[in-house]
């Protein structure tokens, strides 16, 4: 198959390429900044985003489609949302604390940075390349970027890339048994939780906050048949700070926070029973 | 327009990407900046690879990529084991091999 290439000598470029890579590559430099600087983890991941699609429309003017496809597709969407992924799973909200460890670490990086820029932006753009060859006489005679590609891939480094296959199948044992946790306990059965449910004296769900009162905000009591309170019904941190709770507290520690009682532990009838519990409702609004 | 501006606009993002790992310590997003340093890399070798007229340099940033796709899953993998055991996932914190 004889493809005609549209240019057989070397491709100029031209206005719309050096628009193209001012526009973007300004974009791409803000977004790399913004992967570094952003405080937020999740930030930084959307703007490796930008990067990685800006730097895919690059691959695609510089004559490399295949390459800009592999880089959207393997790039922003596999790799990428792998990043998202973990950042869910080891909490979104977890920002740097930006206080240094090392004295005077951020000053030297700065200077290592422009130590390392600034020789190397000046030494590569007074070079001049001239026009660039251009892909296109090679991709002529292989009958299209990607078969010369493929044949390159698959004859001439052959080997690299069955070492790539050895590689992906290591890669994939190794993030298995990385990610593979043992339970240290047993799982809790079924049948085990209704046993402990049975024994603990309160086989019934313990009763919502509110459920006969005329609010049912979290720290109103549910009030039983009889007008009574329910302490079951009330958050154990909540009655831990209720003065009414304190009887064994000392006076002077009173109102600051108690023991925090079992959830649950307590059965109602003792609530129902005694008088000081039988109390008004605005007792327990805050 | 010269084709070495795309080198010198790798050399920067390499740059960035390489302040990134100096400065932060968040260890995504330690990770996040190596993989921007070798996305730098590859824009280097698509540029040469089209101004000398051969295809090896786009061979070679497409084993870039296929080598940091790996490195990725096996990377994300210590960070969620080292954040399973230590709460953290800051770099500072995970110094078990001291002393």
């Amino acid at each position: 198959m004889n493809i005609v290439p549209l240019q057989t000598t070397a491709a100029a470029i031209g206005g719309g390429e050096t628009a193209t890579f001012y526009i973007l590559g300004s974009i791409v430099v803000l977004a790399a900044l913004g992967v570094v600087f952003s405080r937020r983890a999740v930030y930084s991941a959307l703007m490796m985003a930008v990067v990685m699609i800006g730097l895919a429309v690059f691959y695609g003017i510089n004559e490399a489609p295949f390459l800009m496809v592999v880089q959207i597709v393997v790039y922003t969407g596999a790799v990428l949302m792998l990043f998202l992924f973990v950042l869910m799973l080891v909490g979104v909200s977890s920002s740097d604390s930006l206080v240094e460890t090392i004295r005077g670490h951020r000053l030297l990086t700065a200077v290592i940075a422009l130590c390392f820029l600034v020789p190397l932006v000046s030494g590569l753009s007074s070079i001049v390349a001239g026009e660039p060859v251009g892909l296109s006489a090679g991709v002529a005679a292989a009958g299209g970027s990607i078969p010369w590609l493929a044949s390159e891939i698959i004859y001439r480094y052959v080997i690299a890339f069955e070492a790539t296959g050895a590689l992906l199948i290591t890669a994939v044992l190794g993030a298995l048994v990385l990610a593979h946790a043992v339970r240290t306990k047993k799982k809790r059965t079924q049948k085990q939780m209704s046993m402990d449910r049975i024994r603990s004296g309160h086989p019934t769900p313990l009763p919502g906050p509110g459920t006969y009162a005329r609010h049912n905000a979290i720290d109103m009591p549910a009030l039983l048949p009889d007008g009574s309170v329910s302490e079951l019904s009330i958050n154990p941190v909540l009655a831990a700070r209720n003065p009414e709770d304190q009887h064994g507290v000392p006076e002077d520690m009173r109102y600051s926070i108690g023991a925090i009682p079992e959830s649950g532990g307590r059965p109602d009838a003792q609530a129902s029973n005694g008088d000081e519990q039988r109390e008004d409702e605005s007792s327990w609004t805050r | 327009m010269d084709p070495m501006n795309y080198i010198v606009l790798a050399a920067i993002v390499f740059t960035i990407g390489a302040v990134g790992v100096l400065v932060r310590r968040n260890a995504i997003i330690v990770f996040m900046c190596v993989e921007l340093m070798l996305n730098a890399c590859n824009l280097a070798f698509v540029a040469f690879a089209r101004m000398h007229g051969g295809i090896e340099g786009q061979v070679i940033a497409f084993f870039v990529m296929v080598v940091a796709a790996a490195e990725v899953v096996v990377g994300l993998a210590i960070i969620m084991q080292i954040f399973r055991t230590r709460r953290s996932a800051s770099i500072d914190d995970a110094n078990l091999l001291k002393n």
